[in-house]
């Protein structure tokens, strides 16, 4: 076992809509190491996502105790949050979320812009190579089809180098083979150090994880190793 | 923060699109432009009508007939003869004024000129011989009507330059006879090419003797103006009084309240002008305003509307890290960017303009300064920035409050 990133304990999550109060979590116990490739499964409404956003700091907890790399995060100012995303997170969305318009560049480009390191086209570069796109720089964001968008979103979200990358249905909306190529970009970020944090409703997907946390109504059902590691290198995917 | 890095990002996201921020622009490019052309016309117009009665002649006074009061306008201008003034009254100025240099009297009406064939419509003015003292002009051809001439009560006309034109066309009109309203008058003089004058083309006016016209053309005795150089500017006050005091006891007035003439200074005249044109310009300049005020609401308008278009877009820069700042920034920019562009394109529109408006009154003959003042620029180019500043503020916060995880499920 790696050192802790991610532990929460009792972590609840509700949402209030017009006094309407929607419980989303309900007390949810478990822990993330570094270098983990964890995924999150569940159907939908299971809270899947909502537990991803608590993870990547785009949302809070409503309650429980969330230590990241063993720190409380309730004393964390907004500003902290935006940090952490910054450099130490990345994410890559089912809809991938270019920016319209723009360039391959410019939209890799783009966390940089928020960091103090400053913009440099270098960074960018290298991570573009990492998802094979390296020859794309210069293409608008339209002119890619939905694996390479994929695969410039990873590169945004390494372009940082962070600690872990989540990825929300990262294969939701590509057809199989350009499913497999961005897994596959997955398993070597996992390789190389990165802790990747999936979430997924489809079997498939999840088994490319080395471990799989069931949700289900906002609990967790089920935390297992995965016997039958799928890996996109070793053999191809069955249906 | 990187700046350079937001200023970039703001660039691209109004490049991404273009015609609605072309569009926005236009409204801060309209209202700029607007300010700039009427500070800078009105400069213009109020160079053009001070240079007007400047070119009257400098140190003058001028006494009108009809009692002023409460600084109202003399009755004259309300069409009304008063016949109070008279020839003498202005003798008696140039005689007992020591600070007067020289005084006449005017008369005036409109007749028909003809020579020969020719005929022309036109002003006669019936002055004395010291008209040439008093206003700031000469004979080109000839000579001016004498002393003698005038009190002989002669039929000599001297010729304004664009009637001796219109009547003589390449003849020396000298020596020929004209007739107006059916008198005959030797032509004596041509005067030199003025242009407009307090707004009237004295080039077309012909000038003879005050009595002749008293006499034989208009059948009066009383006069409607009389004009007085003063020696020095620094004596108008006192000259005034003087004047004053002449005709109070040639009118045997006691109270000045029953004054049956007024004296106005020029250079007050001046003054009040430029007050007045001021006046009209800031006003005109304020209605200019209120077209930056709707430009800017316009800003602010789209800015919101962009804002939730780009709801998508805000909740992704929020993920990949930016704080609320960066996109307060970034919008604010934009916002800016808009103003600037706008602002510079609207002085460089207006300043144009308003220097093909001066071409044009010049070529017309008009004297016409044109002034864009670098105040002018400064506060178009200020103005332009605090609009995209107060008008992109609030649709910049929305952005930057917004939730991210919101603003990413947005559809």
């Amino acid at each position: 076992m790696g050192k802790s990133l991610i532990k929460v304990t009792d972590l609840k999550k509700e949402f209030i809509t017009d006094e309407v109060v929607t419980k989303v979590l309900h007390g949810i116990d478990l822990e993330i190491s570094m270098g983990e490739f964890v995924a999150i499964m569940g159907p939908s409404g299971s809270g899947k996502s909502t537990l991803m956003h608590i993870f990547g700091f785009l949302d809070r907890l409503s309650s429980g105790n969330f230590l990241y790399k063993d720190k409380e995060t309730k004393d964390f100012d907004e500003d902290k949050l935006a940090e952490i995303r910054n450099k130490e997170v990345g994410f890559v969305f089912q809809s991938f979320f270019l920016l319209p318009k723009t360039t391959v560049l410019e939209n890799v480009k783009l966390p940089l812009v928020y960091s103090s390191q400053g913009v440099s086209d270098e960074k960018a570069k290298k991570a573009l190579k990492a998802v094979s796109l390296e020859h794309r720089l210069e293409h608008f964001s339209n002119q890619l089809s939905g694996g390479e968008k994929q695969r410039v979103a990873i590169a945004r979200a390494l372009v940082n180098d962070p600690d872990i990358i989540f990825a929300d249905e990262p294969t939701g909306n590509l057809d199989s083979k350009s499913g497999d190529q961005v897994m596959e970009i997955l398993e070597k970020l996992n390789a190389s150090g990165k802790t990747i944090i999936l979430v997924t409703h489809e079997q498939d997907t999840a088994n490319h994880a080395e471990r799989i946390i069931k949700l289900r109504d906002g609990r967790a059902v089920s935390d297992s190793k995965v016997t039958s590691r799928r890996s996109t290198s070793n053999g191809k995917l069955v249906k | 923060m990187n700046l350079r890095g937001i200023i970039n990002i703001s660039f691209i996201g109004l490049k991404t699109n273009k015609t609605r921020s072309a569009l926005t622009m236009l409204g801060i490019i309209i209202g700029i432009s607007a300010v700039i052309i009427i500070m800078s016309v009105g400069a213009g117009a109020q160079s053009l009508i001070l240079s007007q009665i400047e070119k009257v002649g400098s140190n003058l006074l001028s006494v009108m007939p009809g009692n002023a009061s409460d600084d109202g306008p003399p009755a004259a201008a309300f069409g009304i003869t008063v016949t109070t003034l008279k020839y003498e009254d202005g003798l008696a100025i140039a005689r007992q004024v020591p600070e007067v240099l020289a005084a006449t009297s005017f008369v005036r009406g409109i007749e028909t000129l003809s020579w020969q064939n020719q005929k022309l419509d036109t002003t006669f003015v019936g002055t004395t011989a010291s008209y040439l003292d008093i206003e700031d002009t000469a004979v080109i051809n000839g000579h001016f009507f004498s002393e003698q001439e005038e009190k002989g009560i002669s039929r000599v006309a001297v010729l304004g330059f664009q009637a001796a034109k219109e009547l003589f066309e390449d003849e020396d009109p000298i020596g020929h006879k004209i007739k107006i309203k059916r008198e005959s008058f030797e032509v004596i003089g041509v005067m030199k090419e003025r242009g407009t004058v307090a707004f009237e083309s004295v080039d077309e006016h012909v000038f003879i003797p005050l009595k002749t016209a008293q006499k034989l053309l208009l059948g009066i005795n009383h006069v409607s103006l009389i004009r007085a150089k003063i020696d020095n500017s620094q004596n108008m006050e006192i000259a005034t009084e003087a004047i004053n005091q002449v005709i109070r006891d040639r009118h045997s007035i006691k109270n000045p309240k029953e004054d049956d003439f007024e004296v106005r200074n020029q250079a007050e005249a001046l003054e009040m002008l430029t007050m007045i044109t001021d006046a009209l310009k800031f006003f005109l300049a304020a209605i200019a305003a209120i077209s930056l005020l709707v430009g800017g609401i316009g800003i602010m308008n789209i800015m919101y509307v962009s804002v939730t278009e780009r709801t998508k877009e805000i909740g992704l820069r929020k993920a990949v890290g930016a704080t609320k700042q960066n996109l307060l920034s970034q919008f604010l920019i934009e916002a800016i960017i808009i103003t600037i562009l706008g602002g510079i394109t609207g002085i460089l529109f207006g300043s144009i303009f308003s220097g093909a408006v001066a071409m044009v009154a010049n070529y017309l003959g008009y004297s016409w300064n044109y002034v864009v003042t670098p105040s002018s620029v400064i506060v178009g180019f200020v103005v332009s920035c605090a609009i995209g500043l107060i008008f992109g503020y609030f649709p910049a916060k929305k952005a930057a409050k917004l939730d991210p995880i919101e603003a990413l499920r947005h559809e």
